[in-house]
């Protein structure tokens, strides 16, 4: 038998990005489109946020996948199978907003695009589903057949075109409505100004735009306010009143300002770890 | 009474070094002084600090038990009320609870309550002091939500009786508030720890990471289990909802303190969450936990740290002695002053605030005078905003979603006993009070294990 929070698999999909399975039983029989959970690696570690991406209920796992862009993550990747991480908490947030018979575009990119396979696979069911996937060139493409497998039709662009189009998600997304395509609703994840970005593509469209947010996150259960986002002109929770939210209300600026908040303490503390890692 | 004896007072670490460190700042009464202090003009008691008690601690015979240095006597009696009084001891507001109804409080010289029962409660941690009861399986199983002060006593309370209990806790560690809230300096985190240790020796599961309401509803669990406790506190912040509130350096007290005490981002980067703190710090709020926000922002290297508060010096809603405590470590206070703005000179970093003067007038239907704004406007200048005006009920339960009667404030609505609006599920401490007490909130929950235990075994 397994242990709890115990990693069961790791792959490397694309350089600095790895997928992990989990032993999380609790998480696995409750988890929706949309949700993520809180790590910690270690008991001096840091609480995370990372979205829920594939689980099964009926053999205790889920699936992450993680993006090594500092300290915490690093860490993360370099968990090996077999080790247990020493919390793991969720499912937080709200499932993904449903839809019926409607026309659904989905844009992800990069580590967003693990992101929206859940999503992407509780609408196909009862929508028609486009998905645009974007990456920064074609060695970095990770999650491609996934997407395929509950998508109707798949996008690929990459910033430099060495893979589908050149180009943003967000210059496919304008080149996709201005071509005449009808969408009901879209949802983006990434990068927060590549969200944004979208976000003010489909605004004119005034079609319903979903982004799931990323802010930085301390509890993830309401009762810290370090992820507090401005949606309308009110304050939020990203954890408890989204992830997902209107993307034409969300208060780009802000969500961008906010990520920034640590970079002096996340350099020292990437620097420190690194250093230890080498001696 | 002129003839009264002085007050025993506990030691405590000097200011400028206190400041410098998260080491507890008072050290507890020797031996010779709890028996003192047990004993000083005990021929006026009239045992009416009992009455101020919220547990109905049998206080004078606590304090006869120390003056004859019977300690874990005294131990085992007081258990009976507060089960753990090496925490009550140390955080419960005594100047409004029962000291404020010692006879000799009237001559400001009540007896140390607090202090005594704080002596007790260490001397039994230190000592080792086990239980004597052998616990006989019930066969019932009760399910724990939350693990704060009123989740502890439930679990604590029908372990004894025989009950098999799960407790289910979001967080990374147990405790509540007492491990994410109150700072190590005025409650050590290793006190915590032995007492849920002790939850654990009872047969408490303890199951981390687990939020009611998403991974599992309060319905599955009421299946589940013959009954349901929830103690999942008011720890939601409220915010101040002025222009700026978002600016870099601006912190809800929840985020400062949990950052600094549960993740220990004081000790960053040996612990990787990092904390800013910057020169001069203003905490807007007056209780609790603006004292634990202020004092830790002074410990992490803020040379100036500022109460600004509404009202005035003697409308301070935090415990007493920590405001005094606060004080000689050089924390200043604002009074009668209501932030309108928070200011920024680059539109990223908080660099002011802009306050609106306030007075305070009679009031007809409220005891506590009004406070209204004077039109007048003033400034101070800070680099690093901390808010503590408040909590909402914890939002993770989804309360509203599980058939719950709440008030209009979220809070769940209990009656006298703690039985909510589902059969078999029961609330207590800061989700149906608000903002309560530790003890208040120990309170409610002897009170929901006794109905319980009572309903279960009519059954
Ligand atoms: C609801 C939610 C779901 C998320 N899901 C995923 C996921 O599935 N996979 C994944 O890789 N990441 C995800 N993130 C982001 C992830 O939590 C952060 O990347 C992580 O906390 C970074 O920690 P670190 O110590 O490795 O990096 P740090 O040293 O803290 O930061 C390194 C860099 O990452 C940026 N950063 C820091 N925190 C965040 C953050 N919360 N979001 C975005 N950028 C951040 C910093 O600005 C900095 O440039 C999610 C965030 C949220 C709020
Ligand atoms: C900074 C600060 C200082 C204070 N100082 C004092 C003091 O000096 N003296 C005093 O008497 N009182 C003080 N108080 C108030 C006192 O701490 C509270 O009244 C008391 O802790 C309430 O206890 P509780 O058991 O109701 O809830 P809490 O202590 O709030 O515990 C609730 C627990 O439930 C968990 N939880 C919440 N939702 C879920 C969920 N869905 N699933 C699972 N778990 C969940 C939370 O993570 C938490 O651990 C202070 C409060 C604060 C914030
Ligand atoms: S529990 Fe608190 S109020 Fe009651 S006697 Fe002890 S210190 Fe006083």
């Amino acid at each position: 038998m397994f242990k709890v929070n115990e990693i069961l698999m790791k792959r490397q999909l694309a350089s600095g990005v790895k997928e992990i399975i989990i032993f999380a039983p609790m998480v696995s029989r409750a988890a929706k489109a949309g949700q993520f959970i809180t790590i910690m690696t270690d008991e001096k570690g840091e609480r995370v946020p990372m979205t829920l991406v594939d689980w099964s209920a009926t053999e205790g796992w889920i699936k992450i996948v993680i993006s090594e862009v500092g300290l915490t993550t690093l860490k993360l990747g370099s968990k090996e199978v077999g080790e247990t991480l020493y919390y793991l908490a969720g499912p937080f947030g709200n499932p993904v907003s449903e839809l019926n018979s409607s026309t659904i575009i989905l844009v992800g990119g990069g580590v967003g695009v693990p992101a929206i396979y859940p999503i992407a696979r509780s609408l196909s069911r009862n929508n028609t589903v486009i998905s645009i996937i974007g990456y920064k060139n074609a060695n970095s493409i990770l999650y491609e057949r996934e997407i395929g497998e509950v998508s109707d039709e798949v996008i690929i662009a990459t910033d430099d075109g060495s893979k589908g189009q050149k180009g943003f998600t967000s210059d496919a997304l304008r080149e996709l409505l201005d071509s005449g395509r009808k969408a009901d609703a879209v949802w983006v994840i990434g990068p927060a100004m590549m969200m944004k970005a979208c976000s003010e593509v489909t605004r004119p469209y005034a079609i319903k735009t979903f982004a799931s947010l990323n802010s930085i996150t301390v509890c993830g259960s309401g009762m810290c306010g370090a992820c507090r986002v401005s949606v309308g002109g009110k304050t939020k929770y990203t954890c408890m009143d989204g992830p997902e939210f209107d993307a034409h209300e969300v208060n780009w600026d802000e969500l961008i300002l906010r990520l920034g908040a640590y970079k002096e303490e996340e350099k020292r503390a990437l620097g420190r770890y690194i250093l230890r890692s080498a001696n | 009474m002129k003839q009264l004896t002085e007050r025993e007072r506990m030691a405590k670490r000097l200011p400028t070094y206190r400041i410098r460190d998260f080491d507890e700042v008072e050290l507890g009464f020797t031996e010779d002084q709890a028996i003192r202090e047990a004993s000083r003009d005990i021929r006026f008691c009239k045992a009416s600090c009992m009455l101020g008690c919220p547990v109905g601690v049998n206080i004078p015979e606590m304090l006869r038990l120390v003056a004859e240095g019977n300690y874990e006597e005294a131990y085992r009696r007081l258990i009976k009320k507060s089960p753990f009084p090496a925490i009550t001891g140390r955080v419960c507001p005594q100047e409004r609870q029962c000291e404020m109804f010692c006879v000799l409080a009237k001559a400001g010289k009540p007896i140390s309550i607090g202090a005594i029962e704080r002596f007790v409660g260490d001397w039994a941690l230190a000592n080792n002091v086990k239980e004597e009861a052998t616990i006989k399986p019930n066969g019932l199983k009760v399910a724990v939500v939350g693990s704060g002060p009123a989740s502890i006593v439930v679990a604590s309370d029908l372990a004894r009786l025989g009950y098999s209990i799960d407790m289910f806790e979001e967080s990374h560690m147990a405790g509540g508030v007492l491990v994410y809230g109150i700072p190590e300096f005025r409650l050590p985190k290793e006190i915590v720890r032995k007492e849920v240790h002790r939850l654990k020796e009872l047969g408490v599961n303890i199951r981390l990471g687990v939020p009611v309401g998403t991974a599992i509803t309060i319905g599955e669990l009421a299946r589940e289990y013959d009954a349901v406790f929830l103690g999942v506190g008011a720890g939601h912040p409220k915010f101040l909802n002025v222009p700026g509130e978002n600016l870099l350096n601006v912190y809800t007290a929840n985020e400062f303190l949990t950052r600094a005490n549960l993740m220990k981002g004081y000790r960053f980067p040996e612990y990787d969450t990092p904390l800013h703190v910057g020169k001069r710090v203003a905490v807007i709020g007056a209780g609790n936990t603006a004292m634990d926000s202020v004092r830790t922002a002074k410990r992490l290297g803020a040379e100036e740290a500022i109460v600004v508060y509404r009202r005035s010096r003697q409308e301070i809603p935090a415990r007493a002695e920590e405001v005094l405590n606060a004080e000689e470590e050089g924390i200043k206070f604002e009074f009668l002053l209501e932030p309108i703005e928070l200011l920024s000179n680059d539109k990223r970093t908080v660099s002011g605030i802009k306050l609106m003067k306030m007075k305070l007038i009679e009031s007809s239907n409220c005891e506590r005078k009004a406070v209204v704004p004077t039109g007048d406007t003033t400034k101070l200048d800070v680099d690093t905003v901390i808010t503590a005006v408040g909590f909402n009920p914890n939002p993770s339960l989804k309360i509203g979603t599980n058939g719950l009667d709440t008030d209009d404030m979220g809070r769940i609505k209990v009656d006298g006993q703690g039985r909510t609006s589902l059969k078999g599920v029961y609330a207590g401490g800061d989700i149906v009070t608000g903002e309560g007490t530790v003890i208040e909130a120990m309170g409610w929950g002897r009170r929901a294990s006794t109905a319980i235990n009572e309903d279960l075994s009519v059954r």
